[in-house]
């Protein structure tokens, strides 16, 4: 079966598509929804564009849709692009990396309803330490671009999962009940590579936005 | 030991339906097989079936209800969860009818129910319900059936994988 991969750039879509593959499914393209809202519940934002490098490395054509981000307009921008996967390349299905959102899964999983695909999402209810060690299991080079919660300041952002991350991860859902994946927003991170890309991607410079608690990074790809 | 039955033709439906499952009953002894590849020792060496949900297009195991007929005659404690609730209905004679229902609702269990009582919200993903034979007792549903007991049998179409754990953990227990 074809699928779509409703792709951010970062850990969770990107090791969602890993699973597909591994399983045997076909990759037919990466959606990805550019939302000019900052607090999209439903798209991650921060270094959207680096989409456009990931697809190349990845080889796997891209669906790369502007939205303004209200809401409901996120959806029928979402649902355009789907039916525009559809259209350019027969997809039959849509994976996700949605974890325990209910909010997102809900709304794609009526998408999906409504124009007949079938809907994945492999890591639905998983432990969040496991999905950061299966990270480093299968090899993933992962950063850390943006943060949003308390006590994560600018020093978290170029972060990468690691083992150390791991630990760090652990202490701070303890403490301070962080979500140690980030789902709700605590922080977002991207893809340098992964078994899916034909090579890594380099990092040559930042540029870091924000203050306190709120904070994205603007990577530069070499 | 628990046998855990997967019932999704689509094989990455696993992780999401059958893994947070044997996730949540990982420190007992679990056996967890294909619908297709079910054997009557596996039935004869268990403690408990749970009969694991699918995705809204993945209804392949409408058409294989007969693979379930061993049911009838199963004294173990059953859980069917969605499609495993849908399984349940359709074996004891039930007919499916339309009616899709995708994120949380809140339900009202009219007494205990595997430890859920009163208003619960529980997270719905299905395109069907199921009647039952009048002698099931009905914990939970206005106008269909949303949480099912009957001797050894229970069956619920919401998904307890997702935010209600606990009444998983109390059918391992029972």
């Amino acid at each position: 079966m074809k699928l779509a991969v409703l792709f951010s750039g970062g850990k969770d879509s990107t090791l969602a598509a890993f699973i597909a593959k591994k399983e045997g499914y076909d990759l037919g393209c990466l959606v990805s929804i550019s939302s000019k809202n900052k607090e999209s519940f439903m798209f991650h934002v921060p270094s959207i564009d680096k989409v456009v490098r990931q697809a190349e490395v990845m080889g796997i054509p891209l669906i790369l849709k502007e939205s303004s981000g209200k809401k409901e307009a996120e959806l029928k921008d979402l649902k355009i692009a789907l039916v525009d996967a559809i259209d350019r390349f027969g997809i039959e299905g849509v994976v996700t990396g949605a974890i325990g959102s209910v909010y997102q899964a809900t709304r794609v999983q009526k998408i999906c309803g409504e124009l007949g695909l079938e809907c994945f999402n492999p890591l639905w209810q998983k432990d969040q330490i496991e999905l950061l060690r299966d990270l480093i299991k299968e090899k993933f080079s992962v950063i850390i671009v943006g943060v949003a919660a308390y006590p994560l300041g600018q020093d978290f952002l170029g972060k990468k999962i690691d083992a150390g991350f791991i630990e760090e991860m652990v202490r701070l859902r303890n403490e301070f009940d962080i979500n140690p994946a980030g789902e709700g927003g605590e922080f977002e991170s991207f893809v340098l590579d992964c078994p899916l890309f034909s090579r890594g991607l380099d990092v040559i410079g930042f540029e870091d936005f924000g203050e306190k608690n709120s904070w994205r990074r603007e990577i530069e790809l070499k | 030991m628990i046998l855990v039955i997967d019932v999704c033709a689509e094989r990455l439906h696993f992780y999401e339906f059958v893994k947070p499952v044997l996730d949540i009953v990982k420190d007992e002894e679990v056996l967890c097989t294909y619908y297709l590849d079910l054997n009557l020792d596996d039935l004869a060496r268990c403690d408990k079936v749970i009969i694991c949900g699918t995705s809204l297009k993945d209804d392949g195991f409408v058409e294989d209800i007969d693979k379930f007929s061993w049911l009838k005659d199963f004294e173990k404690p059953v859980l069917g969860i969605c499609a495993g609730f849908q399984i349940l209905g359709l074996v004891f004679g039930g007919k499916l009818g339309k009616k899709k229902e995708v994120g949380f609702f809140k339900e009202e269990f009219v007494s205990d129910f595997l430890g859920l009582e009163g208003e619960v919200e529980v997270y719905h993903l299905h395109n069907n319900y199921v009647d039952f034979p009048k002698e099931w007792r009905i914990f939970a549903g206005e106008y269909f059936a949303q949480a099912v007991n009957w001797k050894n049998f229970y069956g619920v179409l919401f998904h307890p994988e997702v935010r209600n754990r606990d009444l998983i953990l109390r059918f391992a227990l029972l």
